[in-house]
C-alpha cells in the first residue's frame, strides 16, 4: 500500500515522497531528504584541516591538529544529530490527530502530536523565503477561546521544502481524512 | 528565516477549503488497550466509557468464572472510590484452539447481562499479532459499520506520568481540557484497582498492570519513621532562628545597612526560607509543590556537599595558610600597580597634554589614599589567616555560601577601586552638570525648575561674562577629569565582571531544577509534554493498530517549567540607560536586589 514518487525541493534537491495508507482513516506521508553525501563530507573535513595544517606550519605548534580533529569530530556530531534531517514525515490519523515526526541522521526523532480538535485545517501558505517566494504547508491550530480565530500556524516539511507540486499531493490526501471527519454524522 | 514569521501572509483563499464552524465527532470507534493485558485470559473487559469522544478506555480483564452480581457490586466499589465511572464494556477471549461457536455465543449473551452501549467484542486467536474486534449495537439507528482503532498503552508508564502543562484542576474538569489528558487523568485515577494483589483470593480475578509489591526495607521505613519529628525540630529550630533574625536589636541603622550590602546574608535568608519550605510538615497539595520541595531538597543536598568537599580540600595540606600568605602580597601588588597607574596618568598619558595643576592635584590625592590603603593591610595582615580560617568553615553551609563570601571578601579587598571610582565618577559628574548649564547660560536660556522646562531669559552683561569664563575654564579642564574617570571606572567595571560571574554560578545552583533532570533523565515518561503513536504491522479486515508511546518533555522544557525562583540580582539597567548613566557620570550599580526599593 506504499507508492513513492520524484519531487524536488524549493532549492532544486530531489526528495521522495511515500504515502502509505494504514487505513481508511490513517495515511502516512513521509519525505525523503538527500542522502549525506560523502564528497561534501570529505570536502569540508579536509577543508578543515588543511586549514590546521597550515596554521601549525606558521606557529608549530602540533595543539592546533589535535583541536582540528576535535573540532571536526564535535561538528560531525552536532551537524548529524541536531542539523540534517534524513525524513520528515505527517501520519494522519481520522479522528485522532495528526503527527508530525522529523527523524534526523543520527537516528534521533523528535515528535509532535496534535490532537484533532485542536486542528483547525491544513492549508498550504505563501512566504518570502531569502528572494524568493516559496509555497509551505501549514497547520493551522483552532483558538480555544474564538472558534473562528487561528492560534498558532505549524509549519511542516521545514528543512526539506518541498515545491507545490509534492505540497498539493500531500495536501490533497490530508483533505481526504479531513473531509471524512466534517461529512460524518 | 523562521516560517512562522509568515503566518500573516497566509493565502488562503485558493487554497483552503471553506472552514467548517461546526464539528461532529466521526464514527470511529477508539479503543485504549493496556498492552500487559494481551496474554489474558478470556474474560470480560472492565473500563470506562468516553462518549463524547467514542472511545474506550480498558482499564482490567475480570476472568471467567465470575458471578455477575459480584461483579457489579466490585465495581460500584471501584467507582466510588476512584470517582470514575468504571463499567463493564465488552467481552475478551483469548482461545489457544480454534473458535468455538459455542463461546461466541454465550460472549453474546453476556452483552444482555452487562448492558452496555456499545458491546465491544475482542478476540484474540493463538499466537496471532491481528485480533478481531466487533461492535454489537442494539438499539441503533444507523447500523452502519464503524472502524475501530485499537491503541496499545503501557498502563503502568501512563499512570506514573504527568502531562504538561500541568491542568488547573480546580478551574477546569479534565473531561474539557482535551481527548488524551482525559485518558490519562483516567487511568491515574483509577490506581487504587492497580493496587490489588494477583494473589489475592477474591471472588472476581482481574488481569492488570501490577506493582510486584512495595519493597519494604527497615532503613527506609525507619527514616520515614525518623523524618516527621526531625522536620518538627527542624522547624522549631528554623522558626527560632528566624525570630533572632527579625529582632529589633539587629534593625538599628548600620547593621541593618551592612546586612543589606553583604550578598552573604541574602544567601543565607534565601536557604533559611528554602529549610522552612522543606520541614513544613503540609503536605504537597500538587504535583508542582511536590516537585519544587524535591527540586529544592536535592539543589540543597548537592550545594552541601559541594561546599564540605571544598572544605575538605582547603583544611588539607594548609592550604589556608598558603591562601593567606599569598593574599597580602596580591593586594600589595595590585596596589603598587595602581600606584604606577597613577605616575603615568601624571605625566603625559598616551601623549596626552592634560593640565598640569589639576592632574598634580589628582593624583597626589589618589596616592594618598593608596597610601592609607596600604598601611590598612598591613595593619590587617596578622589576622587574615584566622579570619580565613573561620570564614572557610561556612562552607559546611553550601557552596553558594563560600562563593557569595568570596564575592564579598573581593569587594571588601578591591574598596580603593570603589572609593576612586567615587570620586572620578562626582567630579566628572559635577563638571558634566556645570557644562551643561553654562552652556544654556551661553545661548541665552535658563532651566525653569518650576515648570520642567527650558525658558528663555535676559541675563545682564557681567552674568554673561562670567559664565562664559566658568564654561571655558570648565571645558579645558574637562580632559583630565574624564581621562581619571575612564580609567578608574573601567577597573570598577572589571571587578564588577568578576563579582557578577560569581553570583551567575550562585544563581544557577541556587536555580536548578535537579531532581526534575535527573527524573527525565531516568524516568523519562514520568515528564510528559505528550504522545506519540506508532502504526504496528496491518493485516486486510482487521482493526487498524497503534501503539501509543509517551513523548517525554525536552530538558529547556524541565528547566522552564520547575526552575526555582531566586532571590536573584537582576541587571538593574539596560544596556543603553548604563551607557547613558555612564556617559553622565552617575554612580552604577550592576544589580539590585528584589526587596530594594526604586531610588
Amino acid at each position: 500500500m506504499a507508492e513513492e514518487r520524484r519531487f524536488l525541493s524549493a532549492s532544486g534537491v530531489p526528495i521522495a515522497l511515500r504515502r502509505r495508507q494504514h487505513s481508511a482513516s490513517c495515511r502516512e506521508l513521509a519525505v525523503r531528504g538527500p542522502r549525506l553525501q560523502l564528497r561534501s563530507l570529505s570536502a569540508a573535513t579536509s577543508a578543515v584541516w588543511l586549514a590546521a595544517y597550515g596554521l601549525f606550519a606558521l606557529c608549530e605548534n602540533s595543539m592546533v591538529l589535535s583541536a582540528a580533529i576535535f573540532i571536526t569530530l564535535i561538528g560531525l556530531i552536532i551537524y548529524l544529530h541536531f542539523v540534517k534531517v534524513d525524513q520528515e514525515s505527517l501520519l494522519v490519523i481520522g479522528s485522532l490527530g495528526i503527527q508530525v515526526t522529523s527523524a534526523y541522521a543520527s537516528g534521533k526523532e523528535s515528535t509532535t502530536f496534535i490532537e484533532m480538535g485542536q486542528v483547525k485545517d491544513v492549508v498550504i501558505n505563501e512566504a518570502i523565503h531569502m528572494q524568493k517566494v516559496i509555497y509551505y504547508l501549514c497547520i493551522l491550530l483552532q483558538d480555544p477561546e474564538d472558534p473562528q480565530g487561528v492560534s498558532e500556524v505549524v509549519p511542516l516539511f521545514q528543512s526539506s521544502k518541498p515545491r507545490l507540486d509534492c505540497l498539493i499531493e500531500v495536501y490533497k490526501s490530508c483533505q481526504e481524512i479531513l473531509e471524512q471527519r466534517k461529512t460524518a454524522p | 528565516m523562521d516560517l512562522k514569521d509568515f503566518r500573516h501572509l497566509m493565502n488562503r483563499d485558493c487554497m483552503s477549503i471553506g472552514v467548517h464552524p461546526c464539528r461532529v465527532t466521526a464514527m470511529v470507534l477508539k479503543v485504549f488497550f493496556p498492552s500487559c493485558c494481551s496474554s489474558a485470559d478470556s474474560g470480560i473487559l472492565i473500563g470506562r466509557w468516553i462518549s463524547e469522544q467514542n472511545s474506550a478506555v480498558i482499564l482490567a480483564v475480570v476472568h471467567f468464572p465470575f458471578i455477575p452480581v459480584q461483579v457489579k457490586q466490585y465495581l460500584g466499589e471501584v467507582q466510588r472510590v476512584t470517582k470514575v465511572s468504571v463499567s463493564v464494556l465488552g467481552s475478551w477471549s483469548n482461545s489457544k484452539q480454534e473458535k468455538e461457536e459455542s463461546l461466541s455465543e454465550f460472549l453474546e449473551d453476556l452483552g444482555t447481562i452487562f448492558c452496555h452501549e456499545p458491546w465491544i467484542q475482542i478476540s484474540k486467536e493463538g499466537d496471532s499479532k491481528f485480533w478481531s474486534c466487533s461492535i454489537l449495537q442494539k438499539h441503533s439507528k444507523n447500523p452502519q459499520e464503524e472502524e475501530i482503532i485499537l491503541v496499545y498503552y503501557d498502563q503502568r508508564k501512563v499512570m506514573l506520568s504527568h502531562l504538561h502543562p500541568p491542568l488547573d484542576t480546580a478551574g477546569q474538569r479534565a473531561e474539557d481540557a482535551s481527548k488524551l489528558s482525559a485518558i490519562f487523568d483516567t487511568v491515574a485515577r483509577s490506581q487504587v484497582l492497580f493496587m490489588t494483589d494477583r494473589y489475592d483470593e477474591g471472588p472476581i480475578k482481574l488481569t492488570h498492570w501490577q506493582s510486584d509489591g512495595v519493597e519494604a526495607s527497615i532503613i527506609v521505613e525507619l527514616l520515614k519513621q525518623a523524618s516527621v519529628p526531625g522536620c518538627m525540630l527542624l522547624t522549631f529550630l528554623l522558626s527560632l532562628l528566624s525570630g533572632i533574625c527579625r529582632s529589633r536589636l539587629l534593625k538599628f541603622w548600620p547593621l541593618s545597612f551592612l546586612w543589606s550590602k553583604l550578598s552573604t546574608c541574602e544567601q543565607l535568608g534565601h536557604r533559611l526560607q528554602h529549610l522552612q519550605v522543606i520541614s513544613s510538615n503540609k503536605k504537597a497539595q500538587n504535583q508542582n509543590q511536590l516537585m519544587r520541595k524535591a527540586n529544592i531538597f536535592v539543589s540543597l543536598l548537592i550545594d552541601v556537599a559541594l561546599g564540605i568537599l571544598l572544605m575538605s580540600w582547603l583544611y588539607r595540606k594548609n592550604r589556608i595558610g598558603h591562601l593567606a600568605d599569598t593574599l597580602i602580597p596580591v593586594a600589595d601588588h595590585v596596589a603598587e600597580e595602581l600606584q604606577d597607574l597613577l605616575q603615568w596618568l601624571m605625566g603625559a598619558p598616551a601623549g596626552l597634554k592634560m593640565n598640569r595643576a589639576l592632574d598634580q592635584v589628582l593624583g597626589r590625592f589618589f596616592l594618598y589614599h593608596i597610601h592609607l590603603w596600604i598601611s590598612y593591610i598591613h595593619l590587617l595582615s596578622p589576622f587574615i589567616e584566622m579570619i580565613l580560617w573561620y570564614v572557610g568553615l561556612s562552607a559546611c553551609l553550601g557552596l553558594t555560601v563560600a562563593l557569595c563570601i568570596l564575592s564579598d571578601i573581593i569587594e571588601l579587598l578591591t574598596f580603593h577601586i570603589y572609593c576612586f571610582y567615587v570620586y572620578g565618577a562626582r567630579l566628572y559628574c559635577l563638571k558634566i552638570y556645570g557644562l551643561s548649564s553654562l552652556w544654556r547660560l551661553f545661548r541665552g536660556k535658563k532651566w525653569n525648575v518650576l515648570r520642567q522646562r527650558v525658558d528663555s531669559c535676559s541675563y545682564d552683561l557681567d552674568q554673561l561674562f562670567i559664565g562664559t569664563l566658568l564654561f571655558t575654564i570648565l571645558l579645558f579642564l574637562l580632559p583630565t577629569t574624564a581621562l581619571y574617570y575612564l580609567v578608574f571606572t573601567l577597573l570598577r567595571l572589571l571587578v564588577v565582571i568578576v563579582q557578577g560571574l560569581i553570583h551567575l554560578l550562585v544563581d544557577l545552583i541556587d536555580s536548578l531544577p535537579l531532581y526534575s533532570l535527573i527524573l527525565r533523565l531516568c524516568r523519562s515518561y514520568r515528564l510528559a509534554a505528550g504522545v506519540k503513536f506508532r502504526v504496528l504491522e496491518q493485516q486486510d479486515g482487521k482493526p487498524l493498530r497503534l501503539l501509543m508511546q509517551i513523548n517525554p518533555l525536552s530538558y529547556g522544557g524541565v528547566v522552564q517549567t520547575y526552575r526555582l525562583p531566586t532571590y536573584s540580582c537582576y541587571p538593574r539597567d539596560s544596556w543603553a540607560s548604563l551607557c547613558k548613566k555612564l556617559f553622565l557620570g552617575e554612580l552604577i550599580y550592576p544589580w539590585k536586589h528584589k526587596g530594594d526599593k526604586q531610588n
